[in-house]
């Protein structure tokens, strides 16, 4: 904790607050989060699905489920902690009330990452339901999925964070969605094994956050324990880690100024 | 001990000076104003009470502990009414109270049994759960202020409690800081309506750029600052009336459009000159505290 000595568990009424939030409009919220997802798996995965033969012993509709988890995983992250975290700190002014009380800009900062997180971890599960129920996944082992998708949750929230810190208004968003989130999709090997791209390209998606999460999910949901779990697991941590410090820093430029 | 005490607190942005070397203390129960035109550095200065800016020296003590260094200990007794709501729009008035009882580690079982007392104090009873987007903003302010009581402070931070209200909503909001001045509750009042400082402040500071022009209490600063008389004299031929014949009648004249305040000391013959002048309207009353506030921070605007 000496990295973030301001921290406490007052982070946890930050979290609460998002919740109760999120609470009223459970429902179609969780409906909004799986319809995109489900639209792309089951429009690309039988239609074009049907057209291609087995990837890597199973069929594309079940491969490209395990890269949807954790796309849609990825995405519920960034929406939160992009749009819906700059309007609680810039439009609503939630923070600026919430920091009247004796709740630091760490405090506040965590609880929205673990908010993030949680909300990602939903939107994830929920597809991870829908496609075990359709007969996508292999094993029980894919419940080991479920702590990957907070892990990347987690990663993505923190990037989130960093690009809501300098942001002046929500337009600058889409920078974030075009040149690195669209990206990650269609490099780190949702649609399609990475090892289709070009040697240089596969060489920069091996960095990208995504890979290591697929890496990860892809093999639970068909059963297998996958190759280099620490390695992925790492890299996962590490981004969750370095880009939180980095979005808190710039945070605490901008706002307590 | 004093609720808040700040001495030699200095800030600058980008080598523009905000507070330059401000000094103050409030007394136990009292209501105390900073004043001063926009820019003067008063929201500045309270976000360094608060722990929430640092400032580049000088010394806080807010309820006894250190500012910024035990800014979170010190918060925990302290009620803020920001200058802007922010209330949570997407909850009701009472979900807006338990949400925000949270942030001082109380349990919803301490709030709940609070909410209605709140409620009536701020004259929102029976708004438990209104939807915050159909209030009015009177009664989004006085939300707020039920919402600063919710940790039962020592004192109370207010910045610009009353801007953009109509009279009847500000009547209300002083009545409510009089009650809880009364219940012995310390406040610390930012504003730059000079009504609101003389009804309110027991003591007053007048800032202006970063520094302290004067302080004191409302009428002791009218008493000692100013004229005890003035006469206000409006019409087209009023500014050359004033460079002509004024300064013979006045002790200072200050002149601003097509008005000339005169300050006097007496101003029976004054008042006998200027019935030979038809063409010139006036109006002649007691000096305030604006007279004071204009004098000292000048008439020029600050935007």
């Amino acid at each position: 904790m000496d990295m973030f000595p301001q921290l406490s568990l007052r982070a946890f009424a930050v979290w609460r607050r998002n919740f109760l939030v999120w609470k009223k409009l459970a429902i179609p919220s969780l409906l909004g989060n799986l319809a995109d997802p489900m639209i792309y798996l089951f429009g690309l995965g039988y239609g074009l699905g049907g057209l291609l033969p087995q990837i890597n012993g199973v069929s594309y509709i079940a491969f490209l489920a395990a890269g949807t988890v954790c796309a849609s995983t990825m995405n519920a992250a960034s929406f939160e902690a992009l749009y819906s975290a700059f309007s609680r700190m810039h439009v609503q002014r939630t923070w600026e009330a919430i920091m009247n009380a004796p709740v630091t800009l760490e405090d506040v900062m965590a609880g929205e990452l673990l908010w993030a997180a949680a909300k990602a971890t939903l939107s994830g599960t929920a597809i991870l339901v829908v496609i075990a129920v359709l007969g996508l996944v292999a094993s029980p082992l894919a419940l080991w999925a479920l702590p990957v998708i907070f892990l990347t949750g987690l990663a993505f929230a923190s990037l989130g964070l960093i690009v809501t810190a300098l942001a002046p208004s929500y337009d600058f968003f889409m920078y974030y969605f075009t040149l690195f989130i669209t990206p990650m999709v269609l490099l780190c090997g949702v649609f399609f094994p990475a090892d289709q791209l070009p040697p240089l390209v596969q060489a920069v998606a091996a960095w990208l956050p995504l890979t290591h999460a697929v890496a990860l999910v892809r093999p639970l949901l068909f059963g297998e324990i996958p190759a280099g779990i620490v390695g992925h697991v790492a890299s996962l941590l590490a981004v969750a880690a370095i880009a939180f410090w980095i979005a808190l820093t710039l945070i605490r430029r901008r706002l307590l100024k | 001990m004093s609720p808040l005490r700040v001495a030699a607190l200095r800030k600058s942005y980008d080598g523009r000076e905000v507070v330059a070397g401000l000094n103050f203390e409030l007394q136990r129960g009292e209501c105390y104003g900073l004043l001063g035109p926009n820019g003067a550095g008063k929201t500045t200065t309270l976000r360094c009470c608060l722990g929430l800016t640092v400032p580049d020296s000088g010394d806080i003590t807010l309820v006894g502990e250190p500012v910024p260094a035990r800014a979170r200990e010190a918060r925990m007794k302290i009620g803020v009414v920001p200058q802007f709501d922010n209330l949570d729009p997407d909850f009701t008035a009472a979900e807006n109270l338990i949400v925000y009882g949270r942030y001082f580690g109380m349990a919803d079982a301490a709030i709940r049994p609070k909410i209605a007392e709140l409620l009536d104090f701020a004259g929102l009873a029976g708004k438990e759960d209104a939807n915050i987007r159909t209030l009015s903003g009177g009664m989004k302010r006085r939300l707020t202020l039920a919402r600063a009581l919710v940790n039962d402070p020592e004192l109370l931070l207010l910045d610009e409690p009353t801007t953009g209200l109509d009279p009847q909503a500000r009547h209300l909001i002083w009545e409510r800081l009089k009650r809880l001045q009364a219940q012995g509750k310390t406040i610390l009042l930012t504003t730059h309506f000079m009504d609101e400082a003389e009804r309110l402040c027991q003591r007053l500071a007048i800032i202006d750029d970063g520094r302290m022009v004067a302080e004191g209490a409302p009428r002791a600063l009218i008493h000692q600052q100013i004229e005890p008389q003035v006469v206000e004299v409006y019409g087209e031929d009023a500014p050359g009336w004033a460079t002509r014949e004024a300064q013979a009648f006045s002790r200072r004249v200050e002149v601003s459009g097509e008005t000339a305040f005169c300050y006097v000391e007496d101003a029976a013959p004054l008042l006998a000159h200027l019935a030979a002048w038809p063409n010139l309207r006036t109006l002649h009353r007691p000096a305030n505290l604006e007279d004071v506030f204009l004098k000292l921070t000048g008439r020029e605007l600050r935007d």
